[in-house]
């Protein structure tokens, strides 16, 4: 059985069989705009983080840090109370499409790349302090010269937290519904077709599910090695 | 009143006085005065913890005295040489040139400068290299390019070269001559006697915190007054 639904799955993937390329594609726009969302959020926030002396500062390193824990159905669950129609952000209609997803994902995934950038960059002020105070640069000349010597790290991030939204299930099974044809990703199609019996499909999406995640893997190992060649 | 400050004046390119820093309840320099005239090359020297590099980072504005409302921006040229210097993950020359660049001159210029620099040091055919493949040697002359494109007035340097090679070593030595030959001034930390006799037109020998002996290199070498710059001398010997 399990040897059936592989070869099934198999033929789904290289047919390209229309439903299942409909349903990546949808998962590659929603998981793509909330990481770029999402680190769009978290870089300037690390970067504050970094740069402040603020008494905010260590209270938002202990929320960076406890949010990475945060459990996807939570955040689901949260997120489904705001967007639902009596919820106070109701009336935007997110419910049940691709933004509320990329909304619900956005939280999920900023604090990843917040609590690891901030981290990055925190590293990077140690190594360059005193040589940006004897070239007496200033605090946002500071801050750029740490995003530009991080880049590679921060790419790399940038890619662990698509990797985090692409894979995730809970809150997108909340928010978005499931619905076929508009809101029904590749986990999520998993989650229903494996409850239905049909492990052909969950198969074929679970090979390309594995396979994006093994391609960023790739992607982003080469692209540190490409941008890192380019200055050696 | 200040009991402690840094000022300039027309005579002297840096001047302490009664500089003291304490971190908690350790006193790093206790009171510590010094003028440094333009054209000296003056050598710190002194066992760990005499003090040699806190007053350093205090002449260079990385820190700030304890005592004393004021130690008042340096308004020299300053630049800093560290042991492990720390390079930007760039190529040698986007390192050089990133100093002049901050400064607003612009990016054509700013490498052009950068170029003939490295080329005096002898990293022209490194340029194109990434900063950190570099050896330990190569990356402290990069690192003394990247202080020698700001034209400093005043030049820092904290125990550049002691994890060094003896070949490096002197590389950077005649570089450093170089530069001081330009119109620098130099205050460096070392532990090696030999740096000193080479390089220094007077020696500052600290200890605790405090200046113990300020006198000419020859001076002080051949005629050691205290007890503490005498042991500290007999060491080498031993």
């Amino acid at each position: 059985m399990i040897a059936d639904a592989f070869l099934q799955a198999l033929a789904l993937v290289s047919s390209f069989d229309p439903a299942v390329i409909s349903i990546v594609w949808l998962s590659l726009k929603v998981s793509g705009a909330a990481a770029l969302i999402g680190a769009l959020i978290a870089l300037p926030l690390a970067a504050w983080v970094v740069q402040t002396r603020s008494l905010l500062r260590e209270p938002m390193i202990v929320l960076l840090n406890a949010s990475l824990g945060l459990p996807p159905v939570i955040v689901g669950l949260v997120v489904y109370l705001l967007l639902s129609r009596t919820g106070p952000m109701g009336a935007l209609g997110w419910l049940f499409t691709p933004a509320g997803m990329i909304f619900a994902q956005v939280i999920l995934v900023t604090p990843i790349i917040a609590a690891l950038a901030r981290q990055v960059l925190e590293d990077a002020q140690q190594e360059y302090q005193d040589l940006f105070a004897s070239l007496a640069l200033s605090r946002w000349q500071s801050l750029q010269t740490l995003l530009f010597e991080t880049r590679f790290s921060l790419l790399v991030l940038l890619l662990a937290g698509f990797g985090r939204a692409i894979a995730e299930v809970g809150a997108v099974m909340m928010v978005g519904g499931n619905i076929a044809g508009h809101t029904r990703v590749m986990t999520t199609a998993i989650a229903l077709e494996t409850s239905k019996g049909e492990l052909a499909l969950a198969l074929a999406l679970g090979l390309i599910l594995v396979f994006i995640v093994v391609v960023i893997n790739i992607a982003a190992h080469y692209a540190r090695q490409v941008l890192r060649r380019r200055y050696a | 009143m200040r009991s402690a400050a840094l000022v300039e004046n027309k005579s002297a390119l840096v001047e302490l006085v009664g500089v003291r820093y304490r971190v908690r309840d350790a006193k790093i320099l206790r009171g510590v005065s010094l003028q440094v005239h333009p054209g000296e090359r003056v050598a710190l020297l002194g066992a760990n913890g005499a003090g040699k590099t806190t007053l350093l980072r205090l002449i260079n504005g990385l820190i700030s005295s304890s005592e004393g409302s004021l130690v008042s921006p340096p308004v020299t040229q300053q630049a800093m040489l560290f042991q492990k210097p720390p390079l930007l993950r760039r190529n040698v020359l986007d390192n050089v040139a990133f100093a002049l660049k901050r400064r607003g001159i612009n990016p054509i210029e700013a490498e052009q400068v950068s170029l003939q620099t490295l080329n005096r040091c002898g990293l022209t055919g490194l340029s194109q290299r990434y900063a950190r493949a570099l050896s330990g040697g190569e990356q402290q002359k990069l690192a003394l390019a990247r202080a020698w494109v700001t034209r400093p007035t005043l030049l820092l340097a904290d125990e550049a070269t002691a994890s060094l090679a003896p070949a490096a070593v002197h590389e950077v030595e005649r570089l450093l001559l170089e530069i001081c030959e330009q119109g620098s001034t130099l205050i460096f930390a070392t532990h090696n006697r030999g740096q000193a006799k080479r390089l220094a037109t007077r020696i500052v020998f600290m200890s605790e915190g405090r200046v113990i002996e300020d006198r000419a290199t020859e001076d002080f070498f051949a005629s050691p007054v205290s007890q503490e710059a005498i042991d500290y001398i007999n060491v080498e010997r031993v």
